[in-house]
């Protein structure tokens, strides 16, 4: 009896009593199972974001004050304020604000005004001591802060007068980023035109999940290897002054690149027809002219897809970055330190403040990774199905 | 369906009380500088109490500081003062000035290379080599080499200490490298002929600890205990403890009083940092 598949349109009905022939109530439940795990997920990438951007909202709309000096208004005229202008003056939650009693809230102006007298003389005249420096003046453009001879992009959250310029850290986060790239891609997409193309089977048996063993390191491993060993080699050989610096980052970067680079491109690789490599073959192209203008052109696709990814990975990774160099400068040296986002955002949180300025500029970097994540991976997708079609005849 | 998630409500309400049965634990959290020296000690008390348990955490002063304002833990160590913007968040969340203990003495080191010739620098040379006003180590009567800054995650007690105290509220050069604790410091020094750290005297091996002076007409002073102790090495600070007042009782007033007793003292000693002198130590 030939096995007949359900008609998918037709309703599936209480545990799938009206499908077919036969009650399968098993496979009913696996079904919503799986339905609810997918939507779970995408309930969590959106929570996620939701949290993300409501974190930094005050950031976006310009709501946080992170001058210094403020107006303090005295004690005694405690009373002439309404009990809403005294909530927003002691920044309490209206919970917080109704649990308190009147000596307490005293108490709390009082040591609002000590805050206040408690700073060092030199700080006083400081104009910066006075400058919002959560506005985005401050924190894309450079800016000539008190001490130094120019304008410069600074990013000094810690101390009495917060710089928040954040351009140092993006310039750090694309430097290594890009320094893992073009390290690790050409290397992985050889090795996986290699392993699918070239090389003799018993060698690919070996070579591949060697290289996929890679991923299974972890990026703290990598991270404490580059800073102890990787740095003083490469400095050895290159003789650059700053021993950890951008370079090594993404030296050991790519490391944790490859793996994923490779084993996606490996796999369109060989997910290529064999009649392509067949015909190739037949009309008498050697094994390299097939792999090089038949089964790559034919998988770019899918190895291009493997390098957005691995831009995902690595602008992405914390703790190797986080390792070895951390140091916020502008520049696009190679050879100078860098300070990536993720470093940022993982070595400072901890002592932010929870609600404060600080807490919501690290929150404002995240929702910028999330942005940048997402773009380029949608980029990706524009792409590889327009590569896609092209390849398959269809409209380009 | 609905029977389980019953069963599944009473399963979790079980787990949560058994949780907070717990709460005799005395929980101490904050500054990386003290967990060391925090562990030590309850290492110890809970040698001579066998009935008091003590859990001991790290992360830095000001993560201590918000544990103390969420009500995370009972104790919070902390290297640096607590801020007058913290003593209101703590305000705001248990209605009171969180009460303060100084539990030891700190003396910071500067570390350089074992090779680096250089016998001695000024408190004033000091800022200007980690603000990036001296980058060549040949104009503080060194070699001629520019200087690599090694410094601390903007996160920690010691940073901020360092940048109020001896850089007088002014930035760190932006090429100063960061590192993730005082150990990755004086590791970094260690093998970099040309670089200069900072971090806990007690952090011994290494590196060299490089005499300081107060000015230019004072002695270079060893960051020796007798000499932080005695307020001569110009580069110290004190530890804290901070907890809600409401606390201070019972097990963990006695705890307190153990540590600030001679005995507790002593443990200081062990770790490595000074011992407060009897004279200055709260009652």
């Amino acid at each position: 009896m030939p096995h007949r598949y359900p008609n998918p349109k037709r309703p599936l009905g209480w545990m799938g009593m009206q499908r077919g022939h036969r009650a399968r109530p098993l496979e009913w439940v696996a079904e919503r199972f799986i339905l609810m795990v997918s939507l779970s997920a995408i309930l969590m990438v959106l929570l996620i974001f939701v949290f993300v951007v409501r974190e930094a909202a005050p950031i976006f709309t310009g709501r946080m004050n992170s001058a210094l000096i403020k107006e303090t208004i005295p004690v005694e005229k405690m009373d002439s304020l309404s009990s809403r202008e005294l909530r927003d003056y002691l920044e309490l939650t209206p919970e917080q604000f109704a649990a308190m009693d009147r000596d307490t809230l005293r108490l709390m102006m009082e040591v609002k005004a000590e805050a206040m007298n408690e700073l060092p003389e030199y700080i006083r005249d400081d104009k910066d001591a006075r400058v919002n420096t959560t506005k985005w003046r401050y924190m894309l453009l450079p800016h000539r802060w008190t001490g130094y001879d120019s304008p410069e992009y600074i990013w000094q959250p810690v101390g009495q007068i917060h710089k928040y310029n954040i351009l140092p850290l993006i310039i750090g986060s694309l430097k290594t980023t890009l320094i893992g790239l073009l390290f690790s891609v050409p290397l992985a997409v050889g090795a996986a035109i290699y392993v699918s193309q070239l090389a003799r089977p018993r060698v690919r048996e070996v070579v591949k999940p060697m290289i996929e063993l890679l991923s299974a390191i972890p990026s703290v491993v990598i991270g404490f290897f580059g800073l102890l060993v990787m740095a003083s080699v490469l400095q050895g050989i290159f003789g650059y002054e700053t021993r950890l610096n951008a370079f090594v980052a993404g030296i050991a970067l790519g490391f944790a690149v490859i793996p994923i680079v490779f084993s996606i491109a490996e796999d369109a690789l060989t997910s290529v027809p064999r009649s392509y490599t067949q015909a190739a073959l037949a009309l008498g192209a050697s094994r390299w002219q097939t792999a090089w203008q038949i089964v790559l052109p034919a998988a770019l696709p899918g190895v291009f897809a493997s390098v957005v990814l691995g831009f995902g990975r690595a602008i992405g990774e914390t703790m190797i970055v986080l390792m070895i160099c951390s140091a916020s400068v502008v520049s696009w040296d190679i050879f100078d330190s860098a300070r990536s986002i993720t470093t940022t955002i993982a070595a400072e949180m901890a002592e932010a403040v929870q609600g404060g300025h600080h807490y919501r500029i690290l929150f404002m970097l995240g929702t910028l990774l999330f942005v940048v994540t997402f773009v380029s991976n949608m980029i990706g997708g524009i792409v590889m199905n327009r590569l896609k079609s092209r390849l398959e005849g269809g409209k380009a | 369906m609905k029977t389980l998630i019953e069963k599944l409500a009473i399963a979790s309400v079980i787990v949560v009380s058994a949780v907070s049965a717990h709460a005799g634990t005395i929980t101490v959290k904050g500054s990386d500088t003290l967990v060391i020296l925090a562990q030590k000690w309850a290492e110890v008390y809970m040698g001579k109490h066998p009935e008091t348990k003590i859990q001991v955490t790290g992360g830095g002063s000001g993560t201590g500081i918000a544990a103390l304002q969420n009500r995370s833990t009972d104790l919070c160590n902390s290297s640096r003062p607590i801020k007058a913007a913290e003593i209101q968040k703590c305000l705001a969340a248990f209605q009171a000035r969180p009460r303060e203990y100084k539990v030891a003495v700190d003396g910071l080191s500067i570390y350089v290379n074992e090779e680096n010739p250089v016998r001695e620098l000024t408190v004033e040379q000091l800022q200007q080599i980690f603000t990036g006003k001296i980058r060549n180590w040949k104009d503080v009567g060194g070699a001629d080499l520019p200087i690599t800054v090694y410094s601390r995650e903007n996160s920690s007690g010691t940073y901020e200490f360092f940048k109020e105290h001896v850089l007088k509220g002014r930035d760190f050069v932006a090429s100063a490298q960061t590192m993730p604790g005082t150990a990755a410091v004086l590791q970094a020094v260690a093998k970099d002929r040309k670089g200069i750290g900072y971090g806990g005297a007690a952090y011994g091996a290494g590196a060299k600890h490089l005499p300081i002076k107060a000015d230019d007409s004072s002695p270079a002073i060893d960051p020796t205990e007798e000499n932080v102790v005695s307020q001569k090495y110009p580069i110290w600070r004190y530890l804290y403890i901070y907890l809600n007042p409401a606390l201070d009782k019972g097990e963990i007033g006695e705890y307190l009083k153990w540590i600030r007793s001679d005995e507790g003292q002593r443990v200081v000693k062990d770790v490595g940092y000074f011992p407060i002198p009897a004279n200055l130590r709260e009652k």
